[in-house]
């Protein structure tokens, strides 16, 4: 049985609508792409999509309750959902500075979570 | 009364790009004035990358793109006034605020740089009927309150437009464990960046109804429903294509105002299209000293983009409160043609050197032609989308062929050559 | 269970039982004000034109017209004592050819009425006096007394006083049944308790024909009237003062009017509907009401429009107001049917009341303490800045601002929440944050996070307008959290 799956490469501004054709699940044919890059990326995307993960993580001391954070680099897409619930469980304390690791190597996937914006100790205001 | 040599209004992306670039050009004393407690204005909640992409040559967060900015204001020793609200400008660029520590203060300011950002269009603006529950929000409000506040709105959500900030929250709610169960788009083609239909909702499987719309809201105390129709191309509702959706979120991402409150108030032209102030090629507004950069002057779609413009403003700014930047004739006029929405800057005061126009397609087309009518002035493009700014740039060449002209008019038609 | 026994309990913290509960508090009285909501006007108070009539549309044997009249006449001075913003516009009813007939009509009865200074305008002066009228309108009466106010905004002020002067208040407090006793109504059965009394008020609007039938009392039935209105921001100007058509048989009609603030408001329609909780606007009412504008007003800029909302109108299947006293039942008061122009009769509802509780056997004692006033509230926006100044040199808070588009300051949301408000809508109608032209964009979070802080509650219990309006249910990682792996 095949199956067909759409996406649109994101290589180039041109937003190409690229179709996979998949067999029992195996990548048998990409069409729709009008270059070397795209066809690059569509095959990636199709076998083994990843993703930057950006998301916030509580903290304490600070001006604001979150912090927000991203993966310094990306991770499958099918790890996100674990991700979130992993971070989910993180409280950091303030102060934090932008580039900070508040997480190493998460859930093995040999990336790090850095904080991407700089708080200082400070009370919580509205 | 305090004096400053140029003052910036707004904290956000645009008014920190000017700032620093006032201070480059010579401007001695800069300060911004911002209403948040911090700078960084709508970039601290916007903290998914897609940022710099262009003007860092990198992929950064908003917070990151917020951060490089906030540290070179702090480097180069402008000043600023934070939890300050500005009550109004008058024509002498005399700046009415109030703040906790100070209580009323007045500033004369040099110049001064209109750098407000925008407002988000509300329900009772595009005026869908039904009831008034708790559960609707527009798409910033509720990127706010999840992204920096620590509340999440509701767990089922619809949401109604599917511009950037739509689909950037589509995402959001869904990696926090929320329910996005359509986005609902009243145009026939999406509004947003391919990219973020791609990364927020082809990824998640989330539905993208095209040509339908939110036409009734149901829910006595909290949302609980909406029905969609789908339109025709007078965007009417087709009766019998409603549909119900239970939900207890609407979300709604229908459009941005520049918000010149302030800018009316002073006394500032404004653009009927965009809503935002008519300007030259300097940024200058139609009255004296008053620049403007940033959403206040027209929505963007990149960030980049905005700090782009604002370093023209910056730079302008500090000229003029040097006394450097001298009033002119308006030399020509740029106005939007065919299938062209509008035209920034609308004003040009000379027509020589190059000026880079901005402007919006009034709908989605596929390889064309930039022309300016009445001349042999074009440019070829791949593609022209509503959602996504173009530009061209105007250089000595082309001025040259344009001399004479007092109205420069694009259209974008097809390239059938 | 509370055991509590008062002289007088109110139910229902509309205008009407609001202004009853300001006018009995002059008296030595125990007196009790009940409202189920959680806060007072949150009903058909808080939906409606914010017109005080001069009084020559009711017909004069109805009491209705008497007590616009008189009522009218009560409110400058009512609300210079309670600091209730008003307006004394005056108002127009605009005629076209054909119609000039049913505009005698209504001048003649305004006179019979006992209205002051109405007058026919002609062409010319209705067009200066309002220059957006459509041109080809003929002519209008012109009634001087006739003003705009905020509704919600009154009744709040009226319940402070009452407060103030010793009424006491009970919120979210709903009446299930009145006991009646030997024929004599004894006690009100609420879900915080019961309440005993000598006299019992029924102000409870939509409600009021379920509330009479706990007494027996039941020959008549409230009706529920939608009307539906568009709210526009106040940069733009449609008119000075309420316009109306010439009115039919059961509506006033669609106005073009403004309000106390300043923001142009159309409509309200009229359509019976089923169920006294249906106030959602509809895509045809709104077109109606977008249609009736634009014969008095051919230019309705919709691209400012800001809010479409909905209020009920409690119509009394009598045709009039229903203020009584009954032989059947003793200690019993029905102030029902208060429909239009109830909010302008108000004033002269509450003295009626008084003057059926004196004949009913009820003593009444002036006090002497009685303070007719309440203190100015403080409005930031309004103030020179001499005065923003020495506030905030006095308090820093008010020198935050929470809602940029009406410039509210964090004290007066403070000062709200200390005042009783305990929604967001509670903060909306004390000091307005919220009903800018961002509608809330801005300062919603901000409100949410005050009132949790204010009243220390967590922020996902925060309300729109109390019960199940929650609008931030979750903490941020909840769902999560709560999920499996």
């Amino acid at each position: 049985m095949t199956e067909e799956k759409e996406i649109i490469c994101i290589g180039c501004p041109i937003g190409c609508k690229v179709v996979g054709i998949f067999n029992a699940q195996k990548l048998i044919d990409i069409k729709g792409y009008q270059c070397e890059r795209g066809r690059e990326y569509a095959i990636k995307e199709f076998t083994n999509p990843v993703r930057v993960l950006s998301t916030t993580v509580r903290i304490e001391g600070a001006m604001v309750p979150l912090l927000p954070v991203k993966t310094t680099g990306p991770i499958p897409k099918k790890m996100l959902f674990r991700c979130m619930k992993f971070l989910a469980q993180v409280v950091v304390y303030a102060p934090v500075k932008m580039g900070d690791v508040i997480v190493k190597d998460i859930l093995g996937t040999g990336v790090d979570v850095v904080a991407t914006r700089t708080l200082e100790r400070m009370e919580r205001k509205i | 009364m305090e004096y400053v040599d140029v003052a910036v209004i707004g904290g956000g992306p645009a008014g920190m790009a000017a700032a620093v670039a006032a201070k480059e050009n010579g401007a001695e004393r800069v300060m911004i004035i911002e209403r948040d407690r911090g700078l960084g204005g709508i970039l601290q909640q916007c903290i998914h990358p897609g940022f710099g992409l262009h003007y860092f040559k990198e992929e950064l967060t908003g917070p990151e793109y917020a951060e490089r900015f906030i540290r070179k204001v702090e480097e180069l020793g402008i000043e600023t006034k934070l939890d300050t609200m500005v009550l109004d400008i008058d024509k002498s660029r005399k700046i009415h605020y109030v703040n906790p520590e100070e209580g009323v203060g007045y500033l004369e300011a040099g110049a001064v740089v209109l750098a407000m950002g925008c407002r988000e269009r509300t329900r009772g603006a595009i005026n869908i009927p039904g009831t008034r529950p708790a559960g609707i929000f527009t798409a910033g409000t509720a990127q706010r309150l999840i992204n920096m506040d620590g509340l999440i709105p509701g767990r089922k959500l619809v949401i109604l437009g599917s511009g950037d900030v739509g689909l950037i929250m589509a995402r959001r709610f869904t990696l926090e464990g929320a329910e996005v169960k359509a986005v609902v788009e009243i145009m026939p083609y999406p509004n947003g960046l391919a990219r973020n239909i791609m990364q927020c909702l082809i990824d998640f499987d989330i539905p993208l109804l095209l040509s339908h719309t939110v036409t009734r809201i149901f829910g006595k105390e909290r949302v609980e429903g909406v029905e969609i129709s789908q339109v025709d191309e007078n965007f009417n509702p087709i009766p019998g294509t409603e549909e119900y959706i239970e939900c207890d979120t609407l979300l709604l991402s229908v459009g941005l105002i520049p918000e010149n409150e302030l800018s009316e108030k002073a006394g500032v032209e404004l653009d009927p299209v965009t809503n935002g102030p008519v300007v030259d090629e300097f940024r200058q507004t139609s009255l004296e000293g008053i620049f403007a950069a940033g959403n206040v002057l027209q929505v963007h779609d990149l960030v980049d983009d905005v700090s782009k413009e604002a370093e023209i403003t910056g730079r302008s700014a500090a000229l003029y409160a040097k006394g450097e930047l001298r009033a002119r004739e308006i030399l020509m006029k740029a106005i939007p043609g065919e299938n062209v929405r509008y035209v920034v800057p609308q004003i040009l005061r000379r027509g020589d050197g190059h000026v880079e126009f901005f402007m919006r397609v009034t709908k989605p087309m596929e390889r064309v032609k930039l022309v300016i009518r009445n001349s042999d002035v074009s440019f070829k493009r791949l593609f022209a989308r509503p959602g996504e700014m173009m530009k061209v740039k105007l250089r000595e060449s082309h001025f040259k062929r344009l001399k004479g002209k007092k109205e420069i008019i694009f259209d974008i038609v097809e390239d059938d050559d | 269970m509370v055991l509590q026994k008062f002289d007088v309990i109110i139910i229902g913290a509309g205008v009407a039982g609001a202004a009853i509960a300001r006018e009995l508090s002059r008296y030595e009285l125990k007196v009790a004000l009940l409202e189920k909501n959680p806060d007072v006007s949150f009903g058909t108070t808080k939906a409606n034109s914010g017109v005080i009539h001069a009084g020559y549309d009711p017909h004069p044997e109805k009491i209705m017209a008497r007590l616009n009249v008189k009522g009218t006449a009560l409110y400058p001075n009512l609300c210079e004592e309670l600091d209730v913003p008003f307006k004394n516009t005056g108002s127009l009813v605009i005629a076209f050819p054909g119609e000039e007939k049913a505009l005698d009509e209504l001048l003649e009865r305004g006179k019979k009425n006992g209205v002051p200074g109405l007058k026919i305008v002609g062409k010319d002066e209705l067009l200066r006096l309002e220059p957006k009228i459509n041109k080809n309108a003929s002519r209008a009466l012109y009634a001087p007394t006739a003003g705009i106010i905020s509704p919600y905004e009154l009744t709040i002020a009226l319940v402070e006083n009452a407060v103030m002067n010793g009424v006491e208040l009970y919120l979210n407090t709903e009446t299930t049944d009145i006991e009646v006793e030997k024929g004599k109504a004894k006690a009100v059965v609420t879900t915080k308790g019961r309440f005993y009394a000598d006299y019992i008020i029924n102000a409870a609007g939509l409600f009021a024909d379920e509330i009479s039938k706990m007494v027996g009392i039941d020959y008549f039935k409230i009706t529920p009237r939608k009307g539906e209105y568009l709210l526009f921001d106040k940069k733009i100007k449609l008119v000075s003062r309420p316009c109306f058509p010439v009115p039919t048989e059961i509506t006033k009609g669609i106005l073009v009017n403004i309000t106390v603030e300043g923001n142009p408001l159309i409509g309200p329609n009229a359509q019976d509907v089923e169920l006294k909780d249906d106030i959602a606007t509809t895509r045809e009412g709104l077109q109606e009401v977008i249609k009736g504008a634009r014969k008095l007003v051919p230019e309705i800029p919709m691209k400012y429009v800001i809010r479409n909302f909905a209020g009920l109108r409690a119509i009394p299947s009598t045709g009039d107001f229903i203020i009584e006293a009954y032989k059947e039942v003793k200690g019993f008061i029905n102030v029902a049917g208060i429909c239009s122009p109830g909010l302008s009769a108000a004033p002269a509802i509450a003295l009626e009341v008084v003057e059926i509780l004196k004949n009913e056997g009820l003593k009444l004692k002036e006090k002497r303490d009685f303070n007719p006033r309440r203190k100015k509230r403080i409005r930031f926006r309004e103030l020179p800045d001499k005065e923003k100044e020495r506030l905030i040199k006095e308090d820093p808070r008010y020198g935050h601002i929470i809602c940029r588009c009406e410039t509210v300051t964090e004290r007066e949301v403070i000062d709200a929440i200390r005042e009783g408000a305990t929604t967001v809508d509670g903060i909306k109608f004390r000091t307005r944050a919220g009903m800018g032209r961002c509608q809330g964009g801005f300062c919603l979070p901000r409100i949410i996070l005050l009132l949790a802080r204010e009243l220390g509650v967590e922020p996902v219990k925060i309300t729109k307008y109390g019960g199940a309006s929650v609008i931030t249910p979750l903490r941020v990682k909840e769902i999560l959290l709560q999920r499996k792996a």
